[in-house]
């Protein structure tokens, strides 16, 4: 992945959303949510539980799809049918809370799967490309073990490689550090920061707000199913417009 | 389990000695008991193979039955429930009948017993092993096929590469019993004249009137059976364990 030129950066917008809500029954997780997110864009979220966070992002990949509104991945407009399938499948990648590597299957197998089946690549290109993305999350010489065998932190790196191995255009993260062991969790920052340089479009839903400032270009923050706070990390760390902003990050940062 | 057949073995030959016993029938000591036994035993090739090609089969039809009842289609649903429902009403003898001598009339056609046999088993049992493969697949994390999903494998690779895996290894035990189940169960295809294990010792104590002595052979054979096809369903349970662990 080459670094994007920025000017690149500025004009191709590779999410959008516009007025997007998603019900659950009758309860409405998302409220007329509008994004926009530039190709090479880090954008963080956070907000309290049960804002509407992972909805959002898994509206972006269709894990859930949304009731109205509209969603335009790469020039291509989401509707639930299988179009829209292939267009998430080309262009998004996830990492979940909870890992979900397969464990039935070897680290190599659970890289190798996607590719081979879905990305038509012969079983040596894909274990190639596996072995390569191992690599970069610092942990080749696991390719051989089962998920279970792995600590938390090296499972999470693997469910990156995981998701790399399919050469997403953007990689959406649902509090990938939230399920670990606080010494792990900088290992897979490490590893998620690294993408971030590599020029890689990232949504990220965290409450590490190191990283976030580390990282970010663009800052939201959720609550009630809203986009209540949307701007730059600067100013989103030192003078939020919404007061709900300032006081959910007057609770978790340290003081 | 060897040590409580073995008392149950002495306790008979005690019992034999008393008098009303006639083990000559089936004693391989002697040349008419073993050609008996003999005749006795041949039966359980086709128990095994009944009982095996069947549970093959019900396998694959419960596992179709099984994925429509998964679906959020109601249509499909319900195709599942219905098929469940009647087929597990129907008595396995009723069953049997109905397919040796019901179904060739209805569609114009014979069918040998062993195949009437194999469909009528594989049938009645393919409701409960679609409920087996039922619970098994929805036992599986939701996250499985989420994950599926982010890396584009459509329904059919999801299933066969990363649901059915790891249903199957956790139903095993289940399937294990439906085998068992299935090897009893295939006696009754003796009424329609099967020549299984049950048949033989039928046809043994017509010509030999000793019933007691056969009917008790017969129920070892049985026992043995099935001891042994437990024992080896639990190893393969053990061995995917510790696949699964040490690899
Ligand atoms: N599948 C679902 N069915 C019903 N309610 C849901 C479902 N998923 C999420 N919700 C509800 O939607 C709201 C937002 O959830 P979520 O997006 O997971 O919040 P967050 O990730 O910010 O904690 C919560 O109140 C949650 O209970
Ligand atoms: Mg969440």
């Amino acid at each position: 992945m080459a670094q994007i030129p920025k000017s690149q950066i500025d004009n191709q917008q590779i999410i959008q959303m516009r007025s997007v809500s998603k019900f659950f029954g009758t309860f409405q997780a998302l409220n007329e949510v509008s994004i926009d997110v530039s190709l090479g864009e880090r954008v963080v979220v956070c907000g309290p539980s049960g804002s509407g966070k992972s909805t959002l992002i898994r509206c972006i990949n269709q894990l859930e799809v949304h009731n109205s509104g509209t969603i335009t991945i790469d020039g291509h407009q989401l509707d639930g049918k299988k179009n829209s399938l292939q267009v998430i499948h080309d262009n998004v990648g996830m990492v979940f809370q909870q890992f979900n590597l397969f464990p039935h299957l070897t680290v190599l197998e659970n890289l190798t799967l996607g590719p081979v089946r879905s990305r038509n690549l012969s079983k040596s290109q894909a274990t190639e490309l596996a072995m390569q993305y191992l690599e970069r999350v610092r942990i080749p010489e696991q390719a051989e073990k089962y998920p279970t065998q792995l600590s938390g932190g090296q499972q999470q790196r693997v469910a990156i490689a995981r998701s790399l191995c399919m050469e997403p255009k953007i990689m959406l993260f649902d509090e990938p550090t939230s399920a670990l062991d606080p010494e792990m969790i900088n290992e897979v920052l490490d590893v998620m920061v690294e993408l971030a340089e590599s020029g890689m479009t990232m949504i990220c839903v965290t409450h590490e707000m190191g990283f976030a400032r580390r990282v970010a270009d663009t800052m939201v923050f959720m609550d009630h199913g809203e986009i209540v706070e949307l701007s730059e990390t600067k100013k989103f760390f030192e003078a939020p417009d919404s007061k709900r902003c300032q006081e959910f990050l007057q609770q978790i940062l340290p003081h | 389990m060897t040590r409580i057949l073995l008392i149950c073995s002495a306790a008979l030959l005690l019992t034999a000695c008393s008098g009303d016993w006639g083990w000559y029938v089936v004693d391989p000591t002697n040349p008419k008991g073993l050609i008996n036994l003999k005749f006795m035993i041949s039966g359980l090739k086709y128990t095994v193979l009944l009982s095996v090609t069947a549970i093959v089969i019900s396998i694959v039809i419960g596992l179709l039955v099984a994925l429509p009842g998964l679906s959020t289609n109601k249509w499909l649903r319900g195709f599942n429930r219905v098929y469940v429902e009647l087929v597990r009403a129907v008595p396995i003898l009723v069953m049997i009948l109905w397919v040796y001598y019901g179904l060739p009339q209805l569609l114009g056609i014979t069918i040998t017993v062993f195949w009437a046999g194999v469909i009528a088993l594989a049938l009645s049992d393919s409701a409960f092993e679609a409920e087996i493969f039922r619970a098994g697949i929805q036992s599986i994390d939701k996250g499985q096929y989420e994950a599926s999903h982010t890396v584009a494998l459509g329904y059919m690779d999801t299933m066969r590469f990363i649901i059915l895996p790891q249903a199957i290894k956790r139903i095993l035990p289940a399937l294990g019993n439906q085998l068992v189940y299935m090897l009893k169960m295939s006696s009754l295809v003796s009424v329609i004249g099967m020549q299984e294990l049950t048949r033989k010792a039928n046809e043994l104590v017509v010509t030999e009137y000793r019933p007691l002595e056969i009917y008790t052979v017969l129920l070892l054979e049985y026992l043995l059976l099935i001891l042994v096809v437990s024992a080896g369903v639990r190893w393969l349970e053990r061995r995917w364990e510790t696949d699964s662990l040490n690899k």
